[in-house]
């Protein structure tokens, strides 16, 4: 009897004292050096409170966090710099207040080099950019490029025409974005074609914008394209204005632009939200020829529903090389053809992969 | 070299931008915010030369009494009042060169560019937005005329996915068996929202995802040249 008390006794004692919490400092990775990782699990305490403390410069322990689960991790991004040292303690304390428990750990944060959850993005990257500039300097050849049709584009001359000969202005709208939309930039590239045409026939041209950086692009744009068609006189410095930053009041400028002055063509390419439909319906009503473009999916029925022809999506980057027919630009569209087939092929595998639950292409291809 | 330097700075930026985007390490992994930053600076000090083409435009419709010069008054005297209100007695928290007005407040209730702003500004841009469902109506009916068997498979789905959101639509099947509640409206609407109506998104986003790639390169490279006003 005495032998098994003893026995158990020792039991115990190893039972307790192997009771071990795990706390861990780990540098973030890959990150600037800006975060740390900490690490705990102290679900064999079940403590009431766990406390994390972190060392500052003068050497004092102070609290960052009450932890409220046994185990987990929690990111500390709080003014921790690369290449510095940080002193972490985590205690576990009992229902009375009672410390139960106390390990630190330190770390020293580090910058990365390479981010190597983005390798996917990194391999894609090459690939179609690969693909692109092989088409655009292969185009140098001479060699003939298919290009589809595109309705929209096509019309613009017809547009300009119409215009003309009803004697009244052409409208274009290049979004509400700014210019670090690449909507914006789309948008503006068929504003210096358009302008050209609109310098060749001698019609009135109406851009008004919504924004100041937009306007000052815009007005260069129109004033090249004008002077390109040999017309650098009848350039009228006002046509390219600004109304004002503010999305419907802006919708209202435009929609009294489109009453009062009635454009024989309304030009509606960038990017747009609500005041897509606003414009369009109130362009078809005046009963002008409308062409509209952008890359926004929610706004693409809309227009499509209101305009006589609609470019979408990718259409709307393609503008600019198509309008051009320069064949380095047109070589460019063919390497993102490319592209869409590389997707398409990515896609088709991914779907079957997943079919069979496996989830190794999904895997690599989420970023985290 | 008007030319020459924007074509070496934007390539220079964006070749820097697409390495920053793979490397964290400083100064890389901030370069993307900090040319943000750049960005709205810049904008700021050029919403100055916006505020300018307004008031050009504007004054020179006035003085030569172009057509509709009548409207040009509103705008000017909106933008004075606005613009006035906002120095003089500040918005919000901020002070103006008077102070915070509180003669003013005590009458009106809220300094006078907050009143105009809450009071008139606010109800003209609901105005602007609630036209939204006009539009939407008459847009829809034009869509949603059969004429071919594309427009009728528009005009079939629009009704299923118009019924599966209102109450009618859920009671009009409530009828159906669990083994057939799938086609119960909620359900069809659903359906159609979340894989044929994501699916085209989807293939719409990815098209524009790789056209901004083949833009971005164009630009980068040097070859689309129109956005600086040139070939």
């Amino acid at each position: 009897m005495r032998r098994i008390l003893i026995c158990l006794f020792l039991f115990y004692s190893i039972l307790l004292f192997s009771q071990e919490f795990i706390f861990t400092a780990k540098d973030k990775p890959n990150d600037d050096g800006s975060a740390i990782l900490i690490e705990w699990d102290a679900s064999d305490y079940e403590p009431d409170k766990i406390i994390l403390e972190r060392q500052d410069t003068k050497g004092n322990f102070l609290e960052i966090k009450k932890l409220s689960d046994f185990l987990g991790v929690f990111e500390d991004g709080n003014d921790i710099n690369a290449g510095k040292t940080y002193f972490y303690r985590l205690s576990l304390y009992d229902v009375v207040g009672n410390l139960i428990s106390q390990k630190s750990a330190q770390i020293t944060a580090e910058a990365q080099w390479f981010n190597t959850e983005k390798i996917s993005l990194l391999i894609m990257t090459i690939i179609l950019t690969a693909a692109i500039i092989y088409f655009i300097y292969s185009a140098r050849s001479g060699k003939e490029l298919y290009i589809r049709k595109i309705s929209g584009l096509e019309s613009m001359e017809e547009s300009v025409g119409r215009a003309t000969e009803m004697g009244r202005p052409i409208l274009f709208i290049p979004g509400t974005l700014d210019l670090d939309d690449m909507q914006t930039i789309a948008g503006l590239t068929i504003l210096g074609k358009l302008a050209q045409k609109v310098a060749e026939y001698n019609t009135k041209l109406l851009v008004p914008v919504c924004r100041s950086m937009v306007l000052s692009t815009a007005k260069e744009v129109v004033e090249e394209a004008y002077l390109k068609a040999g017309n650098p006189d009848a350039y009228d410095p006002d046509s390219v204005f600004y109304l004002t930053d503010d999305q419907f009041g802006y919708v209202a400028g435009v929609d009294g632009i489109i009453v009062r002055e009635k454009p024989a063509a309304n030009f509606f390419l960038g990017a747009f939200y609500a005041e897509s439909l606003i414009l369009a319906e109130t362009g078809f009503a005046s009963g002008s020829i409308q062409t509209a473009g952008t890359a926004m999916p929610s706004q693409l029925p809309f227009f499509v529903v209101a305009c006589d022809y609609t470019l979408i999506g990718e259409e709307l980057f393609a503008a600019s090389a198509y309008l051009s027919k320069d064949p380095h630009q047109l070589g460019s569209l063919k390497g993102q053809d490319l592209g869409k087939a590389i997707f398409v092929i990515v896609l088709l595998i991914g779907v079957i992969l997943e079919i069979f639950n496996v989830h190794i292409l999904k895997d690599f291809l989420s970023l985290h | 070299m008007k030319r020459k330097i924007p074509l070496i700075i934007t390539f220079t930026v964006g070749v820097l931008l697409i390495i920053a985007e793979f490397i964290p390490h400083k100064p890389f992994g901030t370069l993307s915010g900090e040319l943000e930053e750049w960005f709205l600076v810049i904008s700021g000090f050029a919403i100055i030369l916006g505020q300018l083409s307004l008031l050009k435009v504007n004054t020179f419709k006035i003085k030569y009494k172009q057509k509709d010069w009548q409207y040009s008054i509103i705008t000017l005297a909106s933008f004075f009042f606005m613009v006035g209100f906002g120095l003089l007695w500040g918005t919000g928290k901020s002070s103006g060169i008077f102070g915070h007005g509180e003669v003013i407040s005590a009458v009106i209730g809220i300094k006078p560019f907050d009143y105009l702003f809450q009071n008139v500004y606010q109800h003209l841009q609901a105005t602007m937005f609630s036209l939204l469902a006009f539009f939407i109506a008459s847009a829809a009916y034009r869509a949603f005329i059969g004429r071919n068997l594309e427009s009728n498979l528009l005009l079939i789905a629009a009704v299923l996915v118009m019924l599966g959101n209102t109450t009618v639509g859920g009671l009009l099947t409530s009828w159906l068996p669990e083994s057939l509640n799938f086609l119960h409206l909620p359900k069809v609407s659903e359906f159609i929202m979340t894989y044929p109506t994501t699916a085209g998104q989807r293939a719409i986003m990815i098209g524009a995802g790789l056209g901004i790639i083949g833009s971005s390169l164009r630009i980068i490279l040097g070859i689309e040249r129109s956005y600086l006003g040139g070939e």
